[in-house]
């Protein structure tokens, strides 16, 4: 009985696989959805008394591109130059250095965030404010109003990083 | 027991439908059995069509972009006339692409686009199309589906046998099809035989850049010049005019200019002209016509006028031009892609003539001539016939090709699209249209390399074909698959204005130049504000220039004071989103032109004269985010004499 129905289910998942070929895309769809589906569920774990932009998580590395990040002991002022440069041409439009505007300030990031976190949420908003517990967190208490993806090449956001290491 | 019995069926099942879906996909590329239409025209939720048509909007003025084969539209395109969906032509920066030297028109009558070509083959750079009441042509960039460029056309009226393009985009062609005094005078409309003339404007389009500029107009007898087409392969350095009104008179067309048993296609050797003129032939005449560049890094359009034009008298270059008599009236004027069959798609006609270029140059060559015009030789008619099609319908106007050797050609008398073959010149094919079709589009089909897939006929009457919408309604235009021996009716699809004429091209060969956002870095508006420490507010005597950004979701400045009754408020609006897809809009209240549709990275200028006292709420128009609602400000006008500071802040209590 018992062995039957494995025989059944092996039968059945090679089929499945045989037939995959052209219908690729649409399973990637279909398990980017349970992906989603899947934090759902974990969401009602995060404690809710402490605000998501004073929560503390320094392993969380995010959801993007940026899987780890360097950070020398020095700050490398020409790159903190650039980022700041950066930040001022893209950033501000939402963002002050030192207190909450739009969105809330950068200074002391790093205290609470890692750098790839950081990094993630400049280069990947969408995807992180859909699928990082914190970044959905954080969109609900900045009233909904979504971190805008201004297409910052990877050095860029890397400089901006640099910036935000120098900011007291 | 019974477990087993169900999973067992349930598997058989599987099997079933898994095998089932792999003989399906076999067969539809085989073609052995037949699917149905609805099948064929499907495009599943978030697929993509496997075409682009542009469709011309006639009287729309403008461009709209659609897909095949589903028939779903994805753009209207602004070119000839204002749209205050986005602004186009009261912003600022668009306004100067619609100056002519009539001053400004907001409108116009949009006919024949036509896509650039390399090689004989379309290249999917720009899309030309043309303005026909105030004798225009129009470059549309097709990675930004934006209007990039005008050009007027002197001493032409009724710019009707355009914009066809060469086959490497050497020249865009604008035939009038009014002749008219050249230049323009006072003097009665009676003495028009002899004394009107049919320019035929060749119109340079820079390799790189696309930028036009008339390289010189051929002025031609006074008859109508009706549709053209380049020659291409063996052909290409020649240009074809259909004419009528050979007739040459000035009243009561519909009797006077249909005397004539044959009017003419009117052959031109544009290069043997272009040389003549490289040579420093021809005269430039004064004249007075806009040409209006969009600069894509400073957002804005530029209109200069131009003073003068290169006018070439054709029975001064000989062997340039010659006359092939054509029955009766012919409409369109269309050359296959081997460059051969010039088809001559003769109105009133019962056949359709098809002449051939090696006979033509054969004819030419022995000096075979039937008298002249104006000093332009005609050819015998007999000597440059390559075969005609036998009564095949009534009313013919336009032909496209398969790149299969048979060509189609339009009815609009008997509503229907016949298939025959070049060369034998039997009718193949004969499908029915709903109702009274003019033009018809196949993929590349005015091209070397034509796709022969798809075809669709755009029709002038729609009457029954859709729900009642009133006495007014969109024209219906229908897809056929020709890819079979028989044409076969897939689809029917409104489309907008009036659709004269569409090029269609393979999506593949433009989609991924598709420009998603502009950058802010390459902004070079002179009153850009491209963060928000460069927003503020200028006070230029009764001008107030707000420099103003915008992003999810506020506008900076949101609080603006000091502005006064009688002040001219110019708000320059800056989108500072990079991402894709995210514009916003700008309206204010009482402003008497439009609201601005700002993309990311670019900035719009809108025109505010503020007349009443008061507190003023300005809004984004485009649902932006969550916050879109939030996404608004106050501009408190104050009275003439008021003394109240300019000042303006975002945030602040």
């Amino acid at each position: 009985m018992k062995l039957t129905l494995k025989i059944i289910t092996v039968l059945f998942i090679s089929l499945l696989v045989s037939c995959g070929g052209k219908e690729e895309k649409k399973e990637e769809t279909f398990s980017y959805q349970k992906k989603e589906a899947t934090e759902k569920k974990e969401a009602p774990k995060v404690e809710k008394t402490v605000k998501a932009s004073e929560k503390i998580d320094l392993t969380n590395k995010g959801v993007g591109p940026i899987k780890s990040v360097d950070l020398s002991a020095d700050i490398d002022q020409s790159m903190a130059t650039k980022g700041e440069d950066v930040f001022k041409k893209m950033c501000t439009a939402c963002h002050r250095t030192d207190k909450k505007f739009i969105g809330p300030a950068p200074t002391g990031i790093l205290e609470r965030r890692t750098p790839e976190w950081v990094m993630n949420m400049i280069l990947n908003p969408e995807e992180m404010t859909k699928s990082d517990p914190l970044a959905k967190e954080l969109l609900m208490e900045f009233n909904g109003s979504p971190m805008a993806n201004q297409n910052l090449t990877e050095a860029e956001a890397r400089a901006v990083l640099e910036y935000f290491r120098t900011l007291k | 027991m019974k477990n087993i019995y169900k999973l067992t069926i349930g598997f058989l099942i599987t099997v079933v439908a898994f095998t089932s879906c792999g003989d399906q996909k076999s067969s539809k590329t085989g073609g052995a059995l037949k699917s149905s239409n609805a099948e064929k025209v499907y495009v599943a939720p978030g697929e993509h069509d496997s075409h682009y048509a542009f469709i011309s909007g006639g009287y729309s003025g403008n461009l709209t972009v659609y897909g095949l084969p589903s028939g779903r539209m994805f753009k209207e395109i602004p070119v000839f006339s204002q749209f205050p969906t986005n602004g186009y032509g009261y912003s600022e920066e668009t306004k100067p692409l619609l100056e002519t030297s009539y001053g400004f028109i907001p409108w116009d009558d949009s006919h024949h686009p036509d896509i650039s070509q390399t090689n004989g083959k379309l290249d999917g750079r720009w899309v030309f199309i043309n303005g026909n009441n105030t004798p225009r042509i129009a470059r549309i960039s097709l990675e930004t589906f934006e209007t990039e460029e005008i050009i007027e056309v002197p001493n032409s009226a009724g710019n009707h046998s355009s914009s066809f393009i060469t086959e490497n985009t050497e020249y865009v062609v604008a035939g009038t099809r009014f002749s008219v005094p050249v230049p323009q005078r006072d003097m009665s409309i009676k003495d028009y035989k002899g004394n009107f003339k049919g320019a035929l404007s060749f119109i340079s389009v820079d390799p790189e850049h696309g930028h036009m500029d008339i390289k010189f107009q051929v002025l031609m007898p006074g008859f109508n010049y009706d549709l053209s087409h380049p020659g291409r392969g063996k052909s290409h350095g020649w240009f074809f005019f259909t004419t009528y009104n050979t007739e040459e008179a000035n009243t009561l067309l519909e009797v006077n200019a249909s005397q004539n048993d044959k009017d003419f296609i009117a052959a031109i050797n544009w290069k043997k002209i272009e040389e003549y003129v490289n040579n420093g032939g021809g005269t430039m005449m004064p004249a007075n016509y806009a040409h209006n560049v969009y600069d894509e890094a400073t957002h804005t359009a530029t209109s200069t006028m131009k003073k003068e034009v290169r006018v070439v008298n054709p029975a001064e270059v000989p062997g340039a031009v010659y006359l092939l008599p054509t029955p009766k009236s012919p409409h369109g004027c269309d050359v296959d892609p081997s460059g051969e069959y010039i088809v001559g798609n003769g109105k009133l006609s019962a056949n359709l003539t098809v002449h051939s270029f090696s006979k033509m140059l054969d004819a030419i060559e022995n000096k075979k001539f039937d008298g002249d015009a104006y000093g332009i030789p005609i050819l015998k008619f007999e000597d440059v016939l390559a075969g005609s099609v036998e009564q095949p319908g009534l009313g013919p106007l336009h032909t496209e090709f398969d790149g299969q050797g048979n060509a189609y050609t339009t009815f609009f008398i008997s509503s229907e699209v016949v298939k025959w073959k070049l060369g034998t010149w039997e009718v193949i094919d004969r499908k029915p249209t709903y109702y009274s079709v003019g033009h018809l589009t196949i993929p590349g089909g005015n091209s070397r390399e034509p796709f022969g897939k798809y075809m669709f006929a755009m029709n002038k009457i729609t009457k029954d074909r859709y729900l009642p919408v009133g006495p007014e309604m969109e024209h219906s235009a229908q897809l056929y698959d020709i890819s079979g021996d028989k044409m076969e009716l897939l689809l029917d699809f409104p489309t907008h204005g009036e659709p004269h004429y569409a090029a269609a091209i393979p999506a593949e060969i433009i989609k991924n130049n598709s420009k998603k956002i502009y950058r802010l870095a390459e902004n070079e508006h002179p009153r850009k504000a491209t963060n928000d420490a460069e927003a503020k507010i200028v006070r230029d005597g009764k001008n107030v220039h707000v420099y103003m950004t915008m992003i999810r979701s506020h506008f900076s400045p949101d609080n603006i004071e000091g502005v006064k009754v009688g002040d001219k408020v110019f708000f320059h609006v800056t989108n500072l989103e990079q991402d894709f897809d995210v514009p916003h809009g700008f309206a204010m209240i009482g402003a008497n032109n439009a609201e601005l549709l700002i993309a990311p990275g670019q900035t719009r200028t809108l025109t505010w004269e503020p007349k009443q006292v008061g507190v003023w709420p300005f809004y984004c128009t485009d649902f932006c985010s969550a916050l879109h609602q939030e996404m608004q400000g106050y501009i408190r006008v104050s009275p003439a004499d008021s003394n109240i500071e300019l000042s303006w802040s975002l945030g602040e209590d």
